[in-house]
């Protein structure tokens, strides 16, 4: 098979395991151990996908995090996902990846015309040319700007797969398992502390993978293994690969992105996908490393330009080569670790070394292995569209603004290093102000606002002996705050090759006459000229510039194009970079998929579903349902082939007629006791409760202290210091926190306990003219009659060997009771009403049914109690007592609550009589009027009234008090309809309430 | 998300917390004469210091019980968190 660039030995994937895949159709081998990215290398394939704006051909430029270019639509048994970074997925049999940003191919687009028209597209384009004429932007513009740009295509399917999320508490987080990070979380599990070690990657020990050192006489990699065998030992240590910590949150909530399933070739259903962790962590030890620094040249995005260290981790890491020509162009030493490593798997790289003359172990080592070294040299311009062919060189002058002289060599591929960016995107989400460290020219946390420390590379320290030792010290220390346990660790003796400094050398000049594209932000299409014009355009605050140009937007959040950014925007501006600042850093530091983020909370997992002991009987009687809350209802019981509006009514005439049953076990039930109950309720409802006797029940209202209603129910009293209240299912939780808050902060010293006994009690409503001689055969030896159990009236009776409490009152204004037994018997409840009231033509009803009952009758509900009401707009005002006060009270005083034409609750008819009157419709005098036309008032409720056969709506309307029989219109641009009302009393059946006293 | 002590329950997530505002506003008395200005003051001025500020919690997926927390509004560090009745 072809692999042509991999190398016959060395790696650590697994080369007896070969894992074929499909790439753009086509099928290529990788093995175990591969990403896509190294099979797709080890193939030579290295044109993968067209910039964001110009369409340019672009390749691999990183080797993890770091990549901002390979992001592929990736399809894994039939899920299609797009925006994968090639470099950290892992490669599984079967996979198929393709392209995105380009049609109709990565080797053909056509918008690569873009790149020819580049000088059209500068930066803020979109905001300079889309602007008008603005009736375009939905039609033209849009749609253009949605097809043209974007990355890959979200898919439309349902997600099969599972996703979890979790909760852990713990010591320590460490997150990232290099040496900083494995030192910290050796010494701190040492002293037991209960630790959580997180490594992004599947192989643990970062750096130690690929450096050249050793850690007590081991390498890097045996030692890294050592430790982590050892901390998988340990109780007190939880080790995640495949993790990544992308947030860090108030109080040292992280959170964490595990990747579960998506290696795996075969899964239960029950693995999932991926999870999400939240960590809540008493101390962070931050040790995320560095990201290498590009330096900027011409065409500097062509396919075959690489960080340096990527090319180095290919070939160690996958036995990869990216290249058999390469140049090596550094600033620093790291590049010649790369090009050791190049030399000693047969491959003769060029080093340009930006620094004059250097001496260094490293430098030297290369001239050992007579490796070709130019200093004072840079990488001008890369040549080759879809791969690099050759590169135009020159040597730098003096002060490296310009060239002596320039040739031109052939290369396969540019290896780029600009020295070490420390990777403080944790660090400064957690509110650490970073501060700006002059011999590495890039921004180390400073001091810390939460429990955290950053440690090695991440830091800024960059030998392994100091981070070791930093490492384990802190550790160490952190730890024994909590554990109080001090076990002493011999500090490891290490052996690396010392650093010669680096070269603040980050851009090529252009050489006179020349306008070769450098681009700073490959992800995002940002090259130097467009942060030049943004800066000429006025833009100073770095923040204004990166939403201008879109620097270090994006998926790959500015991780290699940060501070190159920064340092052209101080080099144009005069001044030096912590002078220019750094834009925040915000969540996720990676992308994170949103089913992670989701977790199992999706379909009727999305919210708790609260079912009445009821449910079943409703579910088996064709009940359809309506929302309220959490709470499922029944809207109507069907019935053949009826409808809504249909059903609702013959259940509604029913209760005029006959008797209906109502589930109103939903209603909200709050128990009170204690010795100031009746003072407490007193304050709470705005009419008088001290003299209510045992065994009565009241309606009453309660308000917020802005004299608004909050909400209203009856509330009857079991015994002398117990009282059982009902609020609106809506408002139960609402009105407990309330009562809750007055009891325990306001006024302390009443004697009062509250608890919501909403679920403990099933609650039946049987309502109209028959129920009570249903009442009569069910508890028969309860005396029933008006005397006995007047209106309002309370008693508790035996229902056939169950505990009943009976209530006489009513919502729908007909002969009613409620009865309530505890949950565990409410079906046998029901069924009891049911079976007994078969001879009196019972029926259950629904919620559609109730409204139309209550609105037709003048009773409010939550569409009339919408948080803007006083008990006046309401036609409450009859329950305001004068006497005593009461929470909202004084609020009732104020002038605007008082005015004569103040807004009132009415009745509205349509003239036909036919037309059904949007509920949300305006009321306004003159439906043509001119607009904005002045509006009266809004349609709270609407009906179709069964006692009169004709539609009924309740209405708040300005000045409704003396408007009652004048003509409105209620319009509703909605629906499109405007109907002319009569407007009428809100009580529109028996007004003089005859029928719940009879 | 804040890590709040309850000073019944414990530390909790925030998540079983609702925040119920300035804790230092104190409700008139019952029957009490006041004026329009100094009701309005009660009903809806508060102020939105920057830095430590007093504020009332509710446990209300735990306890249920109301409390008060000293919270930086800048940084979110809790200095401190209290039953009601306990002097500050």
């Amino acid at each position: 098979m072809s692999q042509n660039f991999r190398l016959n030995t060395g790696g650590l994937i697994n080369r007896d395991k070969p894992i074929e895949f499909k790439f753009n159709g086509k099928k290529y081998i990788g093995y175990e151990g591969d990403t896509l990215a190294s099979a797709l290398l080890a193939n030579g394939i290295h044109l993968i996908g067209r910039s964001f704006k110009y369409h340019r051909p672009r390749g691999f430029f990183g080797a993890g995090v770091d990549e901002p270019n390979a992001k592929m639509q990736v399809e894994i048994n039939g899920c299609s996902e797009p925006n994968i970074n090639a470099t950290e997925i892992e490669l599984v049999n079967g996979l198929s990846a393709t392209s995105q940003n380009c049609w109709p191919s990565v080797n053909f687009d056509i918008g690569a015309i873009n790149n020819f028209l580049n000088r059209f597209f500068p930066a803020g384009f979109y905001y300079k040319t889309f602007m008008w004429p603005k009736s375009f932007w939905y039609r033209v513009y849009e749609p253009f700007i949605r097809k043209a740009a974007g990355l890959g295509i979200a898919s439309l399917e349902k997600d099969k797969e599972r996703y979890e999320h979790k909760y852990e508490y713990c010591d320590l987080l460490v997150t990232g398992s290099g040496p900083a990070g494995l030192a910290s979380a050796y010494a701190a599990a040492n002293n037991g502390a209960k630790v959580i070690l997180a490594e992004d990657k599947p192989r643990y020990g970062g750096t130690l993978l690929t450096d050249d050192v050793t850690i007590d006489n081991l390498s890097g990699k045996d030692w890294s293994e050592k430790i982590i065998s050892e901390l998988k030992e340990m109780p007190n240590v939880i080790v995640k690969n495949r993790s990544q910590v992308f947030g860090y949150y108030d109080h040292n909530m992280m959170v964490m992105f595990e990747r579960t399933g998506d290696h795996l070739e075969k899964k239960t259903k029950y693995t999932p996908r991926q999870r999400l962790w939240y960590i809540r962590a008493k101390e962070v030890l931050l040790s995320t490393g560095s990201i290498e620094r590009p330096i900027v040249f011409g065409n500097n995005d062509t396919p075959g330009v690489f960080l340096s260290a990527a090319a180095k981790e290919y070939m160690k890491v996958y036995g990869v080569l990216i290249g058999k020509k390469p140049i090596i162009f550094t600033n620093n030493d790291s590049g010649y670790e790369t090009a050791i490593e190049f030399k000693k798997n047969g491959v003769d790289p060029i080093v340009l070394d930006t620094r004059d003359d250097q001496n260094s172990e490293l430098i030297n080592e290369a001239k050992d292995l007579d490796i070709k070294i130019k200093f004072s040299y840079a990488v001008i311009v890369a040549h080759g569209y879809k791969k690099v062919k050759s590169a135009t060189i020159g040597k730098l002058n003096k002060d490296k603004i310009d060239f002596e002289n320039t040739e031109q060599i052939d290369c396969d591929s540019i290896c780029v290093s600009g020295f070490w960016t420390p990777t403080v995107h944790l660090a400064s989400q957690s509110g650490n102000k970073l501060k700006f460290n002059d011999s590495i020219d890039a921004f180390v946390p400073d001091k810390s606002k939460q429990n955290e420390h950053s440690l090695g590379a991440a830091n800024g320290t960059f030998t392994l002996q100091d981070t070791l030792k930093n490492s384990f010290n802190t550790g160490s220390e952190v730890s024994k705050n909590i554990t109080k346990k001090d076990e002493k660790i011999q500090i490891p003796n290490t052996n690396e090759r010392k650093y010669s400094t680096h070269d603040k050398f980050w851009c090529s000049p252009l050489p006179k006459g020349k306008n070769y594209k450098r681009f700073v932000d490959f992800q995002n299409d940002v090259a130097v000229s467009d942060i030049e014009v943004a800066l000429r355009e006025g833009y100073r605050s770095i923040e204004h510039v990166k939403r201008y140009t879109t620097l270090g937007m994006a998926t790959d959040q500015g991780r290699t194009s940060n501070l190159n950014g920064l340092q052209l925007v101080a080099n144009v501006e005069k001044k030096i970079v912590p002078q220019v600042g750094h834009t925040t850093f915000r969540p996720p530091f990676t992308p994170v998929t949103i089913g992670t983020i989701v977790g199992r909370e999706v379909g009727k997992e999305y919210m708790p579903t609260r079912k009445t002991p009821m449910h079943h009987w409703h579910e088996k009687n064709n009940a359809v349902w309506v929302d309220a809350g959490a709470w499922k209802r029944p809207r109507y019981y069907k019935r053949g082939n009826e409808n809504l509006f249909e059903a609702s009514k013959r259940e509604a005439k029913n209760v005029r007629e006959h008797v209906g049953v109502c589930d109103v076990t939903t209603l909200g039930k709050i128990d009170i006791k204690g010795p100031d109950a009746a003072e407490f309720l007193n304050r709470v409802y705005t009419n008088a409760w001290l003299k209510l006797p045992v065994g009565k029940a009241r309606y009453g209202v309660m308000l917020r202290e802005d004299g608004i209603v909050m909400d209203d129910g009856t509330t009857t009293r079991i015994s002398e210091n117990h009282y059982h209240m009902t609020t609106t299912t809506a408002q139960a939780a609402n009105v407990l926190s309330h009562l809750e808050y007055y009891l325990q902060i306001v006024w302390p010293e009443l004697n009062v306990n509250v608890v919501s006994t909403t679920e403990q009690w099933a609650g039946a409503a049987i309502a109209g003219p028959k129920s009570r001689d249903l009442l009569a055969r069910i508890f028969p030896k309860i005396d029933v009659s008006n005397e006995a159990l007047p209106f309002m009236g309370y008693v508790e009776g035996d229902l056939f060997g169950v505990k009943a409490r009976i209530f006489r009152i009513s919502f729908s204004g007909e002969l009613a009771y409620e009865i309530n037994v505890e949950s565990d018997f409410g079906l046998f409840m029901w069924e009891k009403i049911i079976e007994i009231g078969e001879e009196f033509n019972i029926q259950p009803y629904g919620t559609e049914a109730l409204s139309t009952l209550r609105i037709e009758m003048g009773h409010v509900a939550g569409p009339e109690l919408d948080g803007r009401t006083i008990p006046y707009d309401v036609s409450l005002e009859g329950l305001v007592s004068k006497k005593k006060d009461f929470i909202g009270k004084r609020s009732l005083a104020k002038e605007a609550f008082n005015k004569a034409n103040r807004q009132k609750i009415v009745g509205l008819v349509p003239l036909d009589r036919k037309s059904s009157i949007p509920e949300g419709s305006h009321l306004v005098e003159n439906k043509n009027a001119k607009l904005p036309n002045p509006k009266l008032g809004h349609v709270s409720s609407s009906c179709w009234s069964v006692e009169n056969n004709n539609p009924f709506s309740l209405a708040i309307l300005k000045d409704g008090k003396n408007m009652i029989g004048k003509k409105l219109f209620a319009v509703s641009p909605l629906k499109n309809t405007s109907i002319e009302v009569e407007v009428m009393s809100s009580h529109y059946v028996d007004h003089e309430g005859k029928r719940v006293r009879s | 998300m804040l890590n709040i002590k309850c000073p019944y329950c414990g530390d909790r997530s925030q998540k079983e917390f609702a925040y119920g505002g300035d804790g230092t506003i104190t409700r008139p008395k019952l029957n009490q004469e006041i004026s329009d200005e100094e009701w309005d003051n009660f009903v809806y001025l508060r102020k939105s210091p920057r830095g430590k500020h007093i504020e009332l919690w509710h446990h209300i997926a735990g306890c249920r019980q109301w409390f008060k927390v000293e919270r930086d509004t800048t940084t979110h560090e809790i200095f401190k968190t209290f039953k009601p009745e306990e002097e500050f």
